[in-house]
């Protein structure tokens, strides 16, 4: 009973909501992290020093670089093409039609968008058959295409897109006046570029980059389609721990990634939270 | 604005819409291009590899299990949100921040975390309750939980919940009535939204049905790859249509209230930016 008012049953119509979400999102968080510090003995931290395994430790690197790769690559390149479309008249058909697209493309991820560049670019498309009669084989050294960097170049393709949606608002929020304003205080446009505009952006684009970063870092079902073998980055590890054997017999190792990879992602996700308010500052 | 720094400008504009255009078009029509293929080199263009979908049984079931999924989960998450949603704004207000942060929270936790977490639980469920694949409907529930949240919100934030649902009570309205023949009707567009949203992320998912060994569209298209790969790109050509399809109807439905541009923009946006990582 609070503040002495009559006992209320009106939570009872919540109870089917928190139930649900009791059961499917609160137990499986308490299952990996209570299982990521117990084993069949009792509480443990070996799962966790189960992680210093090279092939682990060496998952966890690979994953850091891609997701940095394409952060930066998927930041860059989507930058210049915001640019491109804000330099437009903002009301037209184009713009319309850009946004769309990116919005239709930031989601078109997964299993699909692997068969997509297999069929694009893969061993047996019309584009490396092309190449490849010209002597122009490039895969000569190996079909990067199912390898890291095949990962790198496909994950650019939701990367890109992703970067224009968050990114846009913030270069819209740029005035033609301020530019103006340097002109007539005689200054160019690397002046402009390097003391105002740039100034300006950059905590957005960091913050951007930062999104960027942990969207790859846990993406999963693009990786699983491309890369058959082995696990070279952590979302594979961590699938190939919850099926295979050693899941059966190891089960808090796949727990331990787990509460690495979300670690990891918590981190980014508080500095972009950061950088956003700081761009919300200037930013309307 | 210098007519030499327009023209660079025009040229840089072109440029870069040129390059990134070829770099998004391509692999779309590469798929089309591969998925009408004939045997062997120099052969017309068929729809052989279409036509074989038919073909494949499990392909067939797994087309048939995501179908089934997503109209479960978009119709189970609506009969658990609104209910809650609408009740949380008219008697319950001090839970409204909490039930919030709660739907938003799936956001932050990547589906191959969340998987490691269902695991066992799935393990448990195949043994005591069922095994049938349709209980993924429970997992993708929390996936799509956020969305249809904000979509949701967005629909009861412009309507007076409350002055409503009195005006029904005193007319002697019970809260069935209140819920199926007033709010309803009202947010309709919005339920139609979450729904759609639920669909489209139902049909894109792999992570989950792979890791819990559920053969799902997704999980078949891989599968059926290794046999004939022709069939799996025609599939996965024909779920990226209709997904597009569920998109640009998105954007309809969701332009027709605001009806300004600036309305759409913001909500393709959004959705965008939710959805990211979640089919991935």
């Amino acid at each position: 009973m609070m503040g002495g008012r009559r006992l209320s049953l009106d939570w009872i119509g919540a109870v089917p909501f928190l139930g649900y979400v009791a059961l499917f999102l609160f137990l499986p968080t308490a299952i990996i992290v209570a299982g990521a510090f117990a084993s069949e003995g009792g509480p443990t931290l070996v799962n966790f020093a189960n992680l210093s395994r090279p092939y682990i430790v060496s998952a966890v690197i690979n994953s850091v670089i891609l997701s940095a790769v394409t952060a930066v690559g998927g930041a860059v390149l989507g930058a210049i093409l915001t640019y491109a479309i804000a330099t437009g008249n903002p009301r037209g058909t184009f713009r319309r039609m850009v946004t769309s697209a990116c919005g239709v493309l930031a989601q078109f991820g997964g299993v699909i968008l692997a068969f997509a560049f297999i069929a694009a670019i893969g061993p047996a498309s019309a584009v490396y058959v092309y190449f490849s009669q010209h002597h122009l084989d490039y895969y000569a050294s190996g079909v990067w295409l199912y390898d890291l960097r095949g990962l790198e170049l496909v994950y650019l393709y939701f990367q890109i897109p992703l970067m224009v949606l968050i990114f846009l608002p913030a270069v819209d929020g740029i005035k033609p006046q301020w530019r103006e304003a340097t002109e007539s205080l005689g200054g160019g446009t690397w002046t402009y570029w390097r003391y105002v505009a740039g100034p300006l952006l950059a905590p957005a684009f960091l913050g951007s980059t930062l999104l960027l970063f942990a969207n790859s870092l846990s993406a999963y079902a693009t990786a699983a389609a491309l890369i058959n073998q082995g696990g070279p980055i952590l979302p594979l590890q961590i699938s190939n721990a919850i099926t295979s054997e050693v899941g059966l017999h190891e089960p808090g190792f796949a727990k331990a990634q787990a509460v690495v990879l979300i670690v990891i992602v918590a981190i980014v996700s508080v500095l972009y939270a950061v950088l956003q308010r700081r761009t919300a500052r200037w930013l309307q | 604005m210098s007519r030499s720094r327009r023209a660079k400008l025009r040229a840089f504009r072109i440029v870069t819409l040129v390059l990134l255009g070829a770099f998004f078009l391509g692999p779309i029509w590469a798929m089309f291009e591969f998925s009408t293929r004939g045997v062997g080199e120099n052969s017309p263009r068929t729809l052989d590899a279409w036509k074989a979908i038919a073909t494949y049984p499990d392909l067939v079931a797994g087309i048939v299990a995501s179908l089934e999924l997503a109209v479960i989960t978009s119709i189970g998450i609506l009969v658990v949100l609104v209910p809650t949603m609408v009740w949380v704004r008219l008697r319950l207000p001090r839970l409204r921040r909490a039930i919030e942060s709660i739907s938003l929270l799936p956001l932050t936790i990547p589906a191959i975390v969340l998987v490691v977490g269902f695991s066992p639980m799935y393990q448990w469920m195949g043994i005591n309750l069922s095994d049938n694949i349709l209980t993924l409907s429970l997992a993708y529930a929390i996936l799509v939980l956020p969305y249809a949240y904000r979509a949701l919100d967005a629909g009861l934030a412009a309507i007076d919940v409350k002055t409503l649902s009195e005006a029904a009570r005193s007319l002697g309205a019970g809260w069935f009535t209140v819920m199926w023949r007033v709010i309803v009707p009202n947010i309709s567009s919005a339920l139609l939204n979450a729904g759609l949203l639920s669909v489209a992320l139902v049909l894109g998912e792999y992570t989950i049905a792979n890791n819990l060994l559920y053969p799902n569209l997704q999980v078949e298209i891989v599968s059926v790859a290794r046999t004939n790969a022709g069939v799996s790109i025609a599939v996965a050509v024909a779920s990226l249509l209709f997904a597009f399809v569920l998109l640009v109807a998105l954007s309809f439905v969701g332009g027709q209230r605001g009806g300004r541009q600036r309305t759409r923009e913001r909500l393709v946006q959004t959705f965008a930016r939710d959805f990211s990582g979640g089919t991935r």
